[in-house]
């Protein structure tokens, strides 16, 4: 190693943090996810505060807090997702980030992982919107847990988006395929309405989704319950879905090169 | 007769090359994939919370999924034609304004009405959701007043386009809100009642509140009070869009500015 050199297990940490700060910080600036992310979850909060207490559920408020923050933590995972190579692509990025000698799932990870971070916004807000307009408590069960069921949650979730977003990268329109993933994910994920109520055959739609399962493991810290398992499943999804991004992404760079199509549209 | 057709094909030319997302690529997920899940994910919701039946979430966003060509295909007929750098090539022409800008409104009020349809029979295949075949012709006129009421609203909000240079997030923010305040999903009784006289000004409310009672078995006279003043807001939000329409024009040419970006 030459002096000054940076050791060779830390070269791709620093990758990824710096991949992920700077597209924070891309993200912070664009108005259009700004004004989403911060208005959007508390509009879904409100329509779930207002059912769950005129309804016969008046006790859930905190159920759905939780639930309606969920929401956009998928919300911009997608959004994310169908964007993230678009983005690289359209700003002449992409060719010189495939041509780095760096991995190129190290670039790609951190930026789906950094739009499911801006989301977790969506569950302070809404936590907060529900204790200021509605009343409802903040108290948490498992504080220890919960900090660490968030990060899994959102790892679990980002992995998820890099394969999406290799997935995408090979549809002109991926924009358009995230407006349908909202809702379906949001209703077999139970993140406002329990799995148990969909029909049988759709339950098991949810079991390889991150989301279900941290739902479940910040569900079960806030308001008390064994939240290790749930945060474990969703740990392990996130490395398969690393595993998976892997592959996928790699078979992205692979035909893209082939057919000399990384800067076409 | 030259005004007719500028309202019919200047219309149909208009929605043909504006409305970006006509290819079916992009209409399938977002104009029916979209409010199809959207009226599965509220209607689940509804049976879990119990404030009320099957047919108050499926009517309610059946409905209100017009409400996404209303908006989104009202603001692209008019953002992009300056997007597209064609705004003032429209405007020199003499053509009547009133034909003009108003025959972008009938395409958008043929899409609505189909995802309507769409959502509805959606509802009939994969909710059970019935409703008496005698109010079928009334259910459709009331959905379509509603539509076309949704569109002039449209109208009003996408002739800002020819001030303000962005209104995604305007537009997507909207949607979301009728989703709240218009009837959709909450009963305008469970609402503040400052947040329910939002409502009661928008388009939708109205329109929603008499295809649910029709859905029930209401005949037409029952809720023609409903339907009057739908009528009346999406007329009141044509003339305010009309207005504006003309006032940025006329701003537009006096400043120079009509295809600034």
């Amino acid at each position: 190693m030459t002096a000054g050199a940076t050791p060779v297990a830390v070269a791709p940490l620093r990758l990824v943090v710096r991949c992920w700060l700077a597209h924070l910080k891309y993200l912070m600036s664009s108005g259009f996810f700004v004004a989403v992310s911060s208005v959007q979850p508390v509009i879904f909060a409100t329509i779930a505060f207002y059912l769950f207490r005129a309804g016969d559920r008046p006790t859930s408020l905190v159920y759905a807090a939780i639930g309606a923050g969920m929401l956009n933590l998928w919300s911009t995972t997608l959004i994310g997702s169908g964007q993230a190579l678009t983005l690289l692509r359209t700003a002449g990025l992409l060719e010189l980030l495939v041509a780095a000698p760096a991995p190129f799932v190290l670039v790609l990870a951190p930026i789906t992982v950094a739009t499911a971070t801006v989301g977790l916004y969506a569950m302070v807000a809404t936590l907060l919107w529900g204790w200021l307009l509605f009343d409802i408590p903040l108290h948490i069960e498992h504080p220890l847990l919960l900090v660490l069921a968030v990060p899994v949650t959102v790892f679990g979730l980002g992995m998820l988006g890099t394969v999406l977003a290799s997935v995408f990268v090979r549809f002109r329109y991926a924009n358009a395929l995230t407006n349908l993933f909202d809702y379906p994910v949001w209703l077999i994920s139970g993140m406002l309405v329990p799995v148990d109520l969909l029909p049988h055959w759709a339950r098991p739609l949810s079991w390889p989704l991150p989301s279900t399962w941290g739902v479940r493991a910040v569900r079960d810290s806030v308001l008390g319950g064994r939240p290790l398992t749930a945060i474990g499943i969703c740990f392990a999804l996130g490395v398969g879905y690393l595993g998976l991004g892997v592959l996928t992404v790699r078979t992205f760079e692979l035909a893209a090169r082939r057919h000399a199509s990384l800067a076409l549209a | 007769m030259r005004s007719l057709r500028i309202f019919l094909f200047g219309g149909l030319l208009s929605y043909r090359a504006l409305f970006n997302w006509i290819r079916p690529s992009i209409y399938i997920p977002t104009m029916l994939g979209k409010p199809l899940f959207q009226m599965m994910f509220f209607t689940y919701l509804g049976r879990y919370s119990a404030v009320a039946d099957d047919r108050f979430f499926i009517v309610g966003n059946a409905v209100q999924a017009s409400a996404i060509a209303g908006i989104f295909g009202m603001v692209m007929s008019l953002a992009n034609e300056r997007e597209f750098g064609t705004l003032s090539a429209v405007l020199a022409t003499p053509a009547n304004r009133v034909a003009l800008f108003f025959g972008r409104a009938v395409p958008v009020i043929a899409n609505g009405l189909f995802i309507s349809l769409f959502v509805f029979g959606a509802g009939i295949v994969l909710l059970g959701f019935r409703m008496p075949l005698a109010t079928v012709p009334a259910l459709a006129a009331t959905v379509a007043l509603t539509i076309a009421s949704c569109a002039m609203f449209g109208l009003a909000f996408g002739s800002v386009a020819l001030r303000v240079r962005d209104l995604w997030v305007g537009s997507n923010l909207t949607y979301v809100l009728m989703l709240l305040v218009c009837g959709v999903n909450v009963p305008l009784s469970v609402l503040p009642g400052w947040l329910a006289a939002v409502g009661r000004a928008l388009p939708l409310t109205h329109g929603i509140e008499a295809a649910r009672q029709l859905a029930a078995g209401a005949d037409m006279a029952d809720v023609a009070g409903l339907i009057g003043r739908e009528a009346l807001i999406g007329s009141v939000y044509a003339a305010v869009g009309y207005g504006l329409l003309r006032l940025f024009e006329t701003e537009s040419r006096r400043r120079a500015s009509l295809d600034r970006i």
